[in-house]
């Protein structure tokens, strides 16, 4: 079957609808689907719950679907660059289930692997343990975290073939593995295209197996905070 | 009158915490002061340093012209790679992190306990960013060092018996280093360690609320 789709509405197309849940990928507004998530804003999807590390900013990436109120509920480590987040969290308007990030990391992990829950240290003694089941274990307490299976993974990768292998490029990688997994259907949006057998089976990040739907770029890739030195201090 | 006193800046905090760092080590530093450190990594000690969002052997920002947007600290900062720099996936990052490979984080704090709880993600009401990797960081590295100021605007301690905000981790903390001074957290209290410049012993135990033994 053909993975390849002319854009990012066609690719989701088919594949959205009220009330479902999405694992995203990203950190910051590094490595995020900016195409795919337009295309939902543009789709008018509603009462999402997006499990993402961050919730873009105002403006950009995930923020873009706080904006028209088309989320719910967010599943994230750290919200704090976004005032619309804020103030829609702070007015009770939107849930906000915040995951410890290697939490959540290994929640859509253990959710695309098969694994229902695991046992981590993270969290015990805080808020984030409260009404979750604790075990000892050599002494140690852990509290059960749930794996993550989501309907749909939207990511960002930096090349893909024809079948769906992926490869990141960089700190852009970040979620995005993880977030394709977890998902019943993944879509990716990349910037490039190969043809088969040009990307080294030695060197790729996510196997096809994984990616059922793939759409190319351009991507705006804005930076978030840009943090130079001067040339003299090195 | 604690806040009357300064004792070390930001800088000086970050240097010295800068001297908790050992030779081959791999080490995560938090946003803030924490990042400072890197400045002051000593000659001959060599450390690697993690960025919770898939990276080993974090590099120093880049010239002007340089940023590269794939390329990011865990404070969404441009950054460069060096020699040794390997990247992996947000889960592989915490695989690292809750598995003990990771010697050390340097984090900053709101509030800290004599018990060597840490408070460093929120304030109810208020402040909504979130906990990032901190709780995962606290519960896994082999040791946390926590660089902080000892007291707020207002002179109130932040070294405390109890943590007032909500947790990040419970009994995680190892020491504390502040404008002020060092301070270890140990059976039943705090263990002064070090004093900063023109601070006395008299003035450091005026600006904390915790218990101070030994």
């Amino acid at each position: 079957m053909k993975k390849e789709f002319a854009s990012a509405s066609a690719a989701l197309e088919g594949l959205l609808f009220d009330g479902m849940t999405i694992a995203s990928g990203g950190f910051g507004l590094c490595g995020i689907p900016e195409l795919l998530i337009e295309a939902i804003k543009n789709a008018g999807t509603k009462n999402l719950t997006i499990a993402s590390n961050n919730a873009g900013v105002d403006g950009f990436g995930l923020g873009v679907l706080l904006a028209t109120r088309q989320v719910k509920k967010m599943i994230s480590s750290y919200v704090g660059e976004n005032a619309e987040f804020m103030r829609q969290y702070l007015s009770g308007e939107l849930e906000l289930e915040f995951t410890p990030q290697g939490t959540l990391a290994e929640r859509l992990r253990a959710g695309g692997a098969g694994i229902p829950g695991f046992y981590t240290k993270t969290g015990v003694g805080t808020v984030i343990a409260e009404g979750k089941e604790h075990k000892d274990f050599n002494g140690q307490t852990y509290i059960l975290e749930r794996g993550i299976v989501a309907d749909l993974s939207i990511v960002k990768a930096w090349k893909a073939d024809p079948s769906g292998n992926l490869v990141f490029r960089k700190t852009a990688r970040n979620f995005n593995p993880p977030a394709a997994t977890s998902g019943k259907i993944c879509v990716a949006e990349v910037e490039e295209i190969v043809p088969l057998g040009s990307l080294d089976p030695d060197m790729i990040h996510l196997p096809g197996i994984y990616v059922h739907r793939l759409i190319k770029g351009p991507h705006e890739k804005r930076i978030e905070n840009r943090t130079t030195r001067k040339k003299e201090t090195v | 009158m604690a806040d009357a006193i300064k004792g070390w800046d930001r800088n000086q905090i970050a240097e010295r915490a800068a001297l908790e760092l050992r030779d081959g080590t791999y080490v995560n530093l938090g946003i803030g002061i924490p990042t400072l450190v890197s400045n002051y990594i000593p000659a001959g000690v060599n450390v690697t340093l993690q960025s919770e969002n898939g990276m080993l052997g974090m590099g120093p920002f880049p010239v002007e012209g340089d940023e590269d947007p794939d390329l990011i600290n865990a404070g969404k900062q441009t950054i460069t790679e060096l020699p040794q720099t390997a990247y992996f996936d947000s889960a592989q990052s915490f695989a690292m992190i809750r598995g003990g490979k990771i010697a050390m984080a340097i984090l900053g704090a709101m509030e800290v306990s004599e018990a060597g709880d840490l408070a460093n993600w929120m304030i109810p009401g208020k402040l909504v960013k979130g906990m990032g990797g901190a709780m995962d960081l606290v519960a896994g590295v082999g040791r946390v060092v926590v660089v902080m100021d000892h007291t707020s605007k207002h002179g109130e301690s932040k070294v405390l018996r109890e943590c007032t905000l909500p947790l990040t981790g419970k009994a995680v903390v190892n020491r504390i280093i502040t404008n002020l001074g060092v301070l270890d957290v140990v059976a039943g209290g705090l263990k002064i360690v070090e004093l900063a410049d023109g601070v006395s012993e008299a003035d450091l135990r005026a600006a904390t609320e915790a218990r101070i033994v030994g």
